[in-house]
């Protein structure tokens, strides 16, 4: 059985790779939360990988319905054929158009299904979905027919917590929470990312990165994600890291902060404790 | 296998079900344990715990269930002897009062370099547990070394997480602590508790035609009407809101009142009232207590009928006569007591609850707590996530 261990562009931890594995395995779906950026996404697009496994990509919103993901039932264009006596009209197998998890039902080698931001959905969507899940099957009532997993397929859910999950559901889910990563974490990823970089420049800007982080009251704090498109910048304007360590004396804000701080709230709080500590140092 | 930790699970309050105890027994079945501790533990929680609220809880009853079982590597702790140091040998099992002379001779044990010196020295003459007493290392006793006893000049053994981190066990960090459902509401939840009262405020509305619905079903039914109907999306959740102000919770109280102006949007109507310590017969509609912005109580509860929903978000604290004298009101004299008031008011809206930002625990040390906390049946709810949802739960039925 193929193992998950990370990939050369992702840094699993420890007790992802326990929860990945262990879905694999025992082939139950995998619930992952974790703050904005944190890679619950990548983490489907980086298991399709290791295992070698094609990706599916299911992308919920507010308007998606269980039943999309299995099929749906286009009434209005048979409407209009049989308006129009095209002969198609006759098969109701024309009308019916398949969704992701028919297609990853269907699929030949078991591939990788994401489910993403499964919360922002219906709150009775998960339960719509419950059956489906465990048993990898479902039935088309219109041509009367079973659609039943040729493999069953990984499944990979990830939430952000806008909505709690019923417990029926959760039950047959593996979970697991991607915490922020500690420092020791982060500077493996960035060498993923951007392998040599300057290792002086990488210190102070993650000095900077987790020390405003830390700051409180941000409406929004930064994210790896967020971290690692500031590092290109700072690569990409040639910034060194003496810049970076002058600010925790005189100028206090990094330098392109604009990559970290997204919110004009987060950016005058910053600038008004700049003001303060400049004040006072 | 496990039945006592997965029982101590449930106990503690993790919902953990015997479907998700059997997928465990599976999964070690199937190899994924792989004899190795943290492993187990890792598969452990995402097999059990589905929330990481509850994560915390999970790795308090873990540390319990496997202490002294489940064992790190020994590792070299800065020079001193390569000594493990079985955390149930440490365990606190009684907490000593020392007397003021053991305390004075453990001041005259001398300074830090001699302590260090001295359980260097110990630690290789020691060898099993050892509670009380004077010399050996321990717990509860006078012993310089060890947690949870008295000395000015303690080393702590059982603490000590910085200096050796790969030693420290993963579930002993409790790097889930800030997630757990029962901590104060902070920036860091507020965004989750928000969430919560949306929801309680778009519960009970009407249907409304569903247009869409019906051409879709219309079309299904070949060209035969098929009406169809849906709940409507906006809410009708009335909300009267009467915040204490002028007190140690000032920050709590103003927190708690940014919350639901938040959420504002998402109720049919949300009226702001304000008081100091307890509601007589002058309630204000501003903090700041102008008398041009007082509203006489009686007239609230004319103006708003039962369909309204009352919170209360104060800390309850007060002189017990502030609430069953009359004139006993610290801003001004009143006629009537402070709880004939309240009880007014929980008459006249029977979907009330008060919201206290002070810890739980505290609430049975203060005298009018525990008697507003009568008056309103125990719908005395805490400032944190759980307290929220159980407060809006009895809200809405």
């Amino acid at each position: 059985m193929a193992r998950f261990e990370g990939t050369s562009s992702f840094v699993a931890t420890e007790d992802l790779k326990v929860a990945v594995n262990a879905a694999v395995a025992l082939q139950r779906p995998l619930l992952i939360k974790g703050e904005p950026g944190t890679g619950k996404t990548v983490l489907a697009q980086e298991v399709a990988r290791a295992l070698g496994k094609d990706l599916i990509s299911w992308h919920i919103k507010s308007t998606t319905k269980a039943q999309q993901g299995l099929y749906e039932y286009d009434a209005v264009s048979r409407l209009r054929d049989s308006q129009l006596g095209d002969a198609r009209v006759h098969d109701i197998g024309n009308y019916i158009i398949h969704g992701k998890l028919w297609d990853a039902f269907e699929a030949e080698n078991a591939p990788v299904l994401l489910i993403d931001e499964i919360d922002k959905a219906d709150i009775e969507f998960p339960n719509d979905l419950l059956l489906e899940l465990d048993r990898m099957e479902f039935f088309v009532y219109e041509t009367r027919q079973t659609i039943k997993a040729k493999q069953r397929p990984v499944i990979i859910i990830t939430s952000n917590n806008e909505k709690e999950l019923p417990d029926a559901f959760l039950r047959r889910c593996f979970f697991h929470y991607i915490k922020f990563p500690d420092r020791e974490t982060m500077e493996r990823i960035v060498e993923v990312h951007y392998p040599g970089m300057k290792s002086l420049l990488l210190r102070e800007a993650l000095t900077a990165f987790y020390e405003l982080r830390e700051l409180p009251g941000l409406k929004k704090r930064p994210s790896t994600s967020e971290f690692l498109d500031w590092l290109k910048l700072l690569v990409a304007e040639d910034i060194g890291p003496e810049v970076l360590r002058e600010k925790s004396a005189a100028k206090l804000i990094p330098p392109l902060h604009g990559a970290l701080l997204k919110n004009e709230q987060d950016v005058h709080l910053f600038e008004r404790l700049a003001f303060i500590h400049r004040r006072g140092g | 296998m496990f039945i006592g930790f997965f029982l101590a699970l449930r106990a503690a309050g993790v919902k953990a079900s015997l479907r998700e105890y059997l997928t465990l027994q599976e999964a070690m079945h199937a190899g994924l344990g792989d004899f190795d501790v943290d492993t187990f533990y890792y598969l452990a929680r995402a097999t059990l715990v589905k929330d990481e609220r509850f994560i915390d809880k999970f790795d308090r009853v873990f540390a319990e269930s496997f202490k002294g079982v489940l064992q790190p590597k020994p590792e070299t702790v800065d020079g001193v002897a390569a000594q493990e140091l079985p955390e149930e040998w440490l365990k606190l099992l009684a907490e000593k009062v020392l007397t003021d002379e053991e305390k004075a001779e453990i001041e005259a044990m001398g300074g830090f370099e001699k302590l260090m010196e001295t359980l260097r020295k110990r630690l290789e003459e020691q060898k099993g547990r050892h509670e009380g007493g004077s010399k050996w290392i321990g717990t509860a006793g006078t012993s310089p070394f060890g947690a949870n006893g008295y000395n000015p000049e303690g080393v702590r053994i059982g603490q000590q997480t910085s200096r050796n981190r790969s030693a420290v066990k993963v579930w002993d960090e409790r790097s889930f602590k800030n997630l757990a459902a029962d901590v104060e509401i902070g920036t860091r939840n507020m965004k989750v508790a928000l969430r919560r009262l949306r929801r309680f405020a778009r519960e009970g509305a009407a249907e409304e035609l569903d247009l869409p619905g019906t051409i879709g079903s219309t079309a299904r039914n070949a060209g035969y009407l098929d009406l169809k109907m849906v709940p409507e999306r906006h809410n009708a959740v009335k909300l009267l809101l009467m915040l204490d102000i002028g007190g140690s919770m000032d920050d709590h109280i103003a927190l708690s009142e940014q919350l639901f102006s938040a959420a504002k949007g998402e109720f049919k109507h949300l009226v702001h009232l304000y008081f100091h310590n307890c509601p007589y017969e002058t309630l204000w509609t501003d903090a700041r207590f102008r008398s041009a912005d007082a509203v006489a109580t009686a007239d609230v509860l004319h103006k708003y009928d039962s369909t309204w929903k009352l919170i209360f978000i104060g800390d309850a604290a007060m002189s017990p006569y502030e609430l069953i004298q009359p004139g006993g009101g610290i801003s001004s004299w009143n006629a009537e007591t402070g709880q004939d008031w309240l009880r007014r008011l929980i008459t006249a809206f029977p979907k009330s609850v008060w919201i206290n930002p002070v810890p739980e625990k505290h609430w049975n040390y203060t005298h009018s707590t525990k008697i507003i906390r009568e008056m309103f049946e125990d719908r005395m709810y805490g400032l944190t996530l759980e307290g929220l949802d159980a407060a809006m739960h009895r809200l809405m039925h």
